[in-house]
């Protein structure tokens, strides 16, 4: 009897002795969920994700920890909705409620931003391949460039799905698009100022005349969508979801679906998400040398996207004859609004008379549509090539 | 394909698609803007 108390009691220390003899790389991820922690409740970072991602960071890397075993809690959730990507597209639907296209509508050429502001994503799908990456590998860390995590998902998930690249690097791809999405004001300002003159900077821009009719901003969603789904069918659930969420806002005819697509659906996507995609950050899988060039690459690829927009705003400069302040390009990303307010904030630095907020938003949401609509077409572009 | 010949075509196919799209996305909320425009509210509320 005493032998199987002992035998009991030895049983509660298993944990601990994991940890001490082939645990190092869960400590290891411990302490990168505390970090995560850190980040997102005592500096504000992304928390509505890393929160969430860090729990299930840490959940997954506590000693003999079964929430991604068969019928693990996070292992659930994680084939629920985001093997199957429904998640990620849940939450564009919230994104969508959440934007406002009327200053896009207002000055459509902004919309040229959104492309320069993908450049990134091409350039450091070159990068990754000459560094060794697969095709979809490539593919999956290049759509960081995208600055939007819901799309970083859904296309490295549609890879993991067909056993083209592994389950942990979705989560790494995760973790640092929202890291880097984060860090979009600390990583933004200095290759602006590095790349205008402060005669550039201080391009005052007038506010874009004409108001837009509501039977316009309805009719805008529909043609996206019917032009997504004519142009990259593949990448029309993505498109098909923010314009949806977009279409509901601007009819005002279904407040409710639109309030629970921004709010309840919104969030329990988000908490779903979050939670799944640290469930798989166990070290064991994590811990690798392509999980830090995953991280490597996301910079380079965010800092091309705004390299790419401010130098198209400076070729605009010159040919408008210095009537465009080429700061505004740096807002055609995706990471909403904040890089509009980043550009509104800079160019109130070099005059205080500016106010670029209105431009920005344009560029911002046209980055938004910019970003989706790369992806889609590099989904398209893989399918013809019998890639997916 | 070797990853080259991949990457440069994602990278002309890619980028020039997404641009082009975009384009094409500005003419049409040009038109958008243009077929409906906002009406001027009638001063007498519409009587």
């Amino acid at each position: 009897m005493i032998e199987t108390m002992l035998q009991a009691m030895e049983s509660l220390f298993e944990g601990v002795r994991f940890l001490g003899t082939q645990g190092l790389p869960n400590v290891i991820m411990i302490a990168v969920a505390g970090i995560m922690f850190w980040l997102a409740a005592g500096k504000g970072v992304e928390p509505l994700l890393l929160l969430p991602i860090a729990f299930g960071c840490l959940l997954v890397n506590l000693p003999l920890s079964e929430v991604m075993a068969a019928d693990g809690v996070l292992k659930t959730l994680y084939d629920f909705g985001i093997g199957n990507e429904l998640f990620p597209l849940l939450i564009f639907v919230g994104i969508g409620s959440m934007t406002d296209f009327t200053p896009l509508l207002a000055n459509p050429r902004l919309l040229l931003f959104g492309a320069a502001g993908q450049l990134g994503i091409f350039i450091t799908l070159m990068l990754a391949l000459a560094l060794g990456f697969s095709k979809e590998e490539a593919v999956s860390v290049a759509a960081i460039g995208a600055c939007d995590g819901p799309t970083v998902i859904y296309v490295s998930n549609m890879f993991a799905g067909l056993d083209k690249i592994p389950t942990a690097m979705v989560g790494a791809l995760a973790v640092a698009a929202y890291s880097y999405m984060a860090l979009v004001p600390v990583i933004q300002p200095p290759i602006m100022r590095l790349l205008t003159t402060r005669r550039e900077r201080e391009v005052k821009m007038p506010s874009p005349k004409g108001q837009i009719s509501r039977t316009a901003l309805i009719a805008f969603p529909i043609v996206v969508t019917i032009l997504t789904g004519i142009v990259a069918p593949k990448g029309l659930p993505l498109m098909g979801m923010i314009m949806l969420g977009n279409f509901m806002k601007m009819t005002g005819v279904v407040p409710r679906l639109s309030h629970a697509a921004e709010n309840e659906i919104a969030n329990i996507a988000t908490l779903f998400l979050g939670l799944a995609i640290g469930g798989t950050m166990a070290g064991s899988q994590f811990l690798t040398r392509e999980t830090l060039m995953v991280f490597g690459l996301g910079l380079v690829a965010i800092t091309i996207d705004t390299v790419g927009g401010v130098l198209l705003g400076k070729i605009w400069y010159l040919l408008s004859g210095g009537k465009v302040n080429p700061l505004v390009g740096a807002s055609g990303i995706s990471a909403y609004p904040m890089a509009a307010r980043l550009v509104q904030s800079e160019g109130q630095r070099w005059n205080k008379q500016n106010f670029l907020l209105m431009h920005a938003m344009a560029a911002n949401t046209g980055g938004q549509i910019g970003s989706v609509m790369a992806a889609a077409i590099m989904l398209s572009i893989l399918k013809g090539m019998g890639i997916i | 394909m070797n990853n080259l010949t991949f990457g440069l075509t994602m990278l002309v196919v890619g980028m020039g698609g997404t641009l082009a799209t975009l384009l094409l996305i500005t003419v049409l909320i040009r038109v958008l803007v243009a077929c409906f425009p906002v009406r001027p509210e009638h001063p007498d509320g519409g009587k």
